[in-house]
């Protein structure tokens, strides 16, 4: 498909009523696709997505676009890699270009201790059917040529591993591609909408208050990034839930000659190339809360001299743009789906800096829940009482972050 | 945005110098293995203000309390 021939997305806005089976609040990637997955394979269509700003003005906006599955543990592997499956699929399905491009994904490894670490993430993702290898520097080289080996003479690459089947996408395409597919359908999305409050009735929240009045709902979905702690309180919930600033740049236009996705683990910092020919860099949350979507030089010092270890080619470049976007992390660096405790009120967070591969699954899997009922066996690992319960899934060495 | 910490002993510095330290928030009314749960995971994570505690690793290399307003821009 191309960019110059599709039509104009036809977002068909609506009236807001008074009443919903189901309010998502948060008009985001999670959001839209559980409203899309609602309609498109539950056939439930009175639905309301109720986005504050506008769609995906959050982080679903502001992310670095990787979609991979090669995570450390099974629970993760398995769901990231339904999620990775889905993104193939999405083109075909919603009739809409969202530049998704196979690139795949270089780790790099640094010392004997990371190389195990990869060998057990390879030997973890197989067993799931995810076919993530290890590469030695003489094939990271043919992958991606602008790699120094050397490391800046300080981090010697001595291997990888790699994952061929990840990706990118344009996150706008795929926000506005869902709030198409899903408003089609006759789902609502309401941007410049902000939830204010909880109805509750007793022990069950029965809809929501909003600056543009109140709104019953059956189910009220918080697919909030960032201020989920704030709506979840509303609910009497509280949250495993830490808001930290992450931040990324962009710099000027580069000949598109940069194929893979690379990241260090080790160093934690990630590159890739956007369609445009811009070199797209992220790395590490801030170390302290805060809701300030502020971005500043430290990071820009910090990441550039970690990227340039590597990718010494970049010193040639300018930086163009940095932002931030502020991220709801979890203790163990896994989402949270399910069920909330409170009847009525249902969570999909805690998506710290790992959202945006997991778009397409967590809202079909969000989607079922709500039509079912049940919650998936997919997404059952995932719930909020596994903290209180001791069944943590802890793989912060797979979000591509620290802390 | 958190640049500069005034320091009781040093004065104003650069935040570069500091190393957060979380101050737990346990709801009043839980027992003690709720208690000892929710410090270890659970955060009322206000966008508002809150105290912490920071560590002036850079510096006088001595804890401070801070009442810092998370919600600033």
């Amino acid at each position: 498909m191309n960019e110059f021939i599709e039509t104009q997305v036809a977002l068909r806005w609506t009236d807001l009523k008074s009443a919903y089976d189901v309010v998502i609040i948060g008009g985001g990637g999670h959001g839209l696709a559980t409203a899309y997955y609602l309609a498109t394979r539950h056939g439930i269509t009175d639905v309301a997505v109720l986005e504050k700003g506008y769609i995906g003005s959050g982080n679903s906006g502001r992310n670095t676009t990787i979609i991979r599955s090669n995570y450390g543990i099974g629970e993760s592997v398995r769901f990231y890699q339904r999620s990775l499956e889905l993104y193939a699929g999405l083109e075909a399905e919603t009739g809409r270009w969202l530049m998704h491009a196979e690139k795949g994904l270089l780790w790099l490894v640094h010392s004997e201790t990371g190389l195990r670490t990869e060998r057990a993430r390879v030997a973890i993702n197989q067993a799931n059917g995810v076919e993530t290898c290890l590469v030695t520097p003489e094939e990271v080289t043919g992958i991606c040529p602008q790699i120094d080996l050397d490391g800046g003479g300080r981090y010697p690459v001595m291997g990888a591993s790699y994952q061929p089947a990840a990706a990118t996408a344009r996150h706008d395409r795929v926000v506005w591609a869902l709030a198409e597919g899903a408003m089609a359908q006759g789902a609502h999305v309401h941007q410049h909408t902000t939830v204010t409050g909880l109805q509750t009735d007793g022990d069950r929240v029965t809809g929501v208050q909003t600056d543009r009045g109140p709104i019953a709902a059956g189910t009220v979905v918080s697919a909030v990034g960032g201020r989920v702690s704030t709506i979840a309180a509303m609910a009497g919930v509280r949250l495993p839930v830490r808001t930290h600033p992450l931040q990324a740049f962009v710099t000027n236009h580069y000949a598109p000659t940069f194929a893979p996705i690379v990241a260090s683990t080790e160093l934690t910092f990630y590159a890739s190339q956007t369609p445009r020919g811009e070199m797209l860099l992220g790395a590490e949350i801030e170390p302290e809360p805060s809701y300030s979507s502020r971005s500043g030089f430290d990071f820009l010092e910090q990441t550039a001299g970690r990227a340039l270890l590597f990718l010494p080619f970049l010193a040639n470049l300018r930086i163009l743009r940095q932002w931030a976007g502020i991220c709801d992390m979890t203790p163990d660096s896994s989402p949270i789906m399910g069920f909330s405790g409170v009847d009525g009120f249902l969570l999909t967070t805690g998506w710290g800096t790992w959202g945006f591969k997991a778009i397409p699954a967590g809202g079909e899997q969000m989607a079922e829940l709500i039509a079912t009922d049940r919650t998936p066996e997919l997404i059952a690992p995932f719930s909020l009482d596994r903290f209180t319960g001791d069944c943590l899934l802890a793989d912060a060495g797979s979000s591509g972050t620290q802390h | 945005m958190t640049l500069h910490i005034d320091c009781p002993w040093c004065g104003r510095r650069s935040v570069a110098e500091f190393a957060y330290g979380e101050v737990p928030d346990p709801p009043a009314g839980l027992d003690a293995g709720a208690v000892a749960v929710d410090r270890r995971f659970f955060s009322a994570n206000p966008d508002g203000p809150a105290v912490e505690r920071w560590f002036h690793s850079f510096g006088c290399r001595r804890w401070l309390t801070l009442r810092r307003d998370r919600s600033e821009p």
